[in-house]
């Protein structure tokens, strides 16, 4: 009953300084984005997700790619190559945006903060660092006016997510990391390891995503680990971002798609007047989307998943003209104990309450359109 | 891990024979593999299945797939409790875990399914 493709090859995988921590802990490995990452840990997804619902839970997120700008044009390079407003953004505060080309189309979304007066530090998907480079190294070169630093082996980074996340942080810091507000970035010593906090995730709930020097990674690790926080694996963190109601580039957002079908077009500043992408961003936000990025929660037995076809009604499946669109990504959430799914369709069935059909290999399974988040922390 | 009294498919399913009644679920390889189960589909009691063909499906929180009859027959019995409770397939799989009740059309069919002792060499 079971299918060994997952049973790839590992070697030419990268490895982050916390692989070996990750292997002691009897984690199971897969391939992701170029890395060997785990998936889960022996506990099982479902009680890593659980832990950080209800406590506190850690994730190894050194494959992220991370980018430091520093100079005086670092200000002008990011308007031109993020959807962020970089002139707005203050010293200390991160926003989240998107890499688009120039027809708006979605290469990657990411998080840029502003470090320093002139100093920012772009976090990018493990998977995208290639497209992104590609994307973003002819736009750099031959400018002297700021200087460009792929610091993603240099550091590792590990997100601690949870409702008692920041009381941990704080225990381990004298108190200086709650100083630090949502969608901020500051410097603090946890456990006496300098490091770079940043009070944002991907989990729906409050914590940071904690930058230090990759010789450091394991020894914070395990200090977090001692002081409770679950170890989670990849598998938990795509539910729990399902459940938060965020996109996962490659599945809910792609090239072939725009921030203002994805439905984040607040995400989406495109008056920066050397935004590469601002011309087709700006048409886009004045046009009515085709398709829209919606949540739908399972009301028959199922569970949709990446790819199965969403119709208007399902009393017979092969009928192409009922497909409204596609499941771009979907899971058992045991959070709300419900299939959840997101995915594209033409606006008019985009309005929540619409009722929907999932096609479940070949079993008609109704959802219907509900609001995100599916979980809201309290 | 693999209890002697069973037979063993190489899809990694089980049957307990009880006079001609087979019982049939997935193996402790199986759960382990797919992680935390948290949906089966069964068919109805009296559908008729062949041997080694698709029965159902068992989802983990990351993952699909199909369920195959070691045996074939009519089933029988459907287990309730692993479509309510999907993690009893985790908890006990020989057990309160199993899936289906099948009336076998032909007992000589268990001789072409594996003991215990071949079924754990093939996961080695």
């Amino acid at each position: 009953m079971l299918s060994d493709k997952s049973q790839s090859s590992s070697e030419q995988l990268k490895k982050t300084v916390l692989h070996a921590t990750h292997v002691e802990s009897s984690a199971k490995m897969v391939p992701f984005g170029g890395w060997d990452m785990p998936v889960q840990y022996s506990g099982g997804i479902i009680s890593e997700i659980k832990a950080v619902r209800s406590s506190a839970g850690i994730f190894d997120v050194s494959h992220m790619g991370r980018l430091e700008f520093e100079g005086p044009g670092a200000e002008s390079i990011l308007s031109s190559i993020t959807s962020a407003n970089i002139p707005a953004l203050k010293i200390g505060r991160g926003k989240y945006n998107f890499i688009c080309n120039a027809a708006g189309g979605i290469i990657d979304d990411a998080m840029v903060y502003r470090t320093g007066e002139d100093k920012y530090l772009l976090v990018i998907n493990a998977g995208n660092v290639d497209a992104d480079m590609e994307w973003i190294n002819p736009h750099v070169d031959g400018r002297t006016d700021f200087t460009m630093n792929v610091v993603t082996n240099e550091t590792a980074m590990i997100a601690i997510q949870g409702s008692s996340a920041v009381e941990i942080i704080d225990s381990l810091s004298n108190g200086d990391a709650s100083k630090i507000r949502r969608f901020r970035i500051g410097a603090a010593e946890v456990s006496g390891i300098p490091a770079m906090l940043a009070r944002t995730g991907y989990t729906g709930e409050d914590g940071f995503e904690i930058i230090v020097a990759a010789d450091e990674g394991v020894n914070l690790w395990k200090t977090l680990r001692d002081a409770g926080a679950v170890e989670n694996g990849l598998g938990s963190r795509d539910v729990l971002r399902l459940e938060a109601g965020l996109p996962l580039h490659g599945n809910d957002l792609s090239v072939e798609t725009n921030p203002f079908e994805a439905g984040f077009g607040r995400f989406a500043y495109y008056q920066a007047p050397n935004c590469i992408a601002g011309y087709a961003l700006k048409h886009l936000a004045e046009i009515e989307p085709s398709r829209l990025l919606i949540g739908f929660k399972m009301i028959g037995r199922g569970i949709p998943r990446t790819g199965l076809k969403i119709l208007s009604e399902g009393s017979d499946l092969s009928d192409e003209s009922k497909v409204i669109g596609t499941v771009t990504s979907g899971t058992h959430s045991p959070t709300i104990d419900v299939g959840i799914g997101m995915g594209y369709v033409e606006q008019k069935y985009s309005v929540i309450g619409t009722q929907l059909v999932i096609d479940v290999r070949g079993r008609a399974v109704e959802a219907e359109v509900v609001d995100m988040p599916f979980y809201k922390r309290e | 891990m693999y209890p002697e009294d069973l037979k063993y498919s190489k899809e990694h399913e089980w049957v307990r024979l009880n006079g001609n009644i087979a019982e049939v679920g997935v193996t402790v390889f199986a759960q382990e593999s797919l992680g935390d189960v948290v949906f089966v589909d069964l068919p109805a009691e009296g559908t008729e299945i062949e041997q080694f063909s698709k029965f159902g499906e068992i989802e983990s929180v990351k993952a699909v797939s199909d369920l195959f009859s070691p045996v074939g027959g009519k089933i029988v019995e459907v287990n309730s409790s692993a479509t309510d409770s999907p993690e009893v397939v985790n908890e006990e799989p020989y057990g309160t875990g199993w899936l289906i009740k099948i009336e076998l059309s032909d007992t000589a069919q268990l001789d072409t399914l594996m003991d215990a002792a071949t079924y754990q060499a093939t996961l080695d």
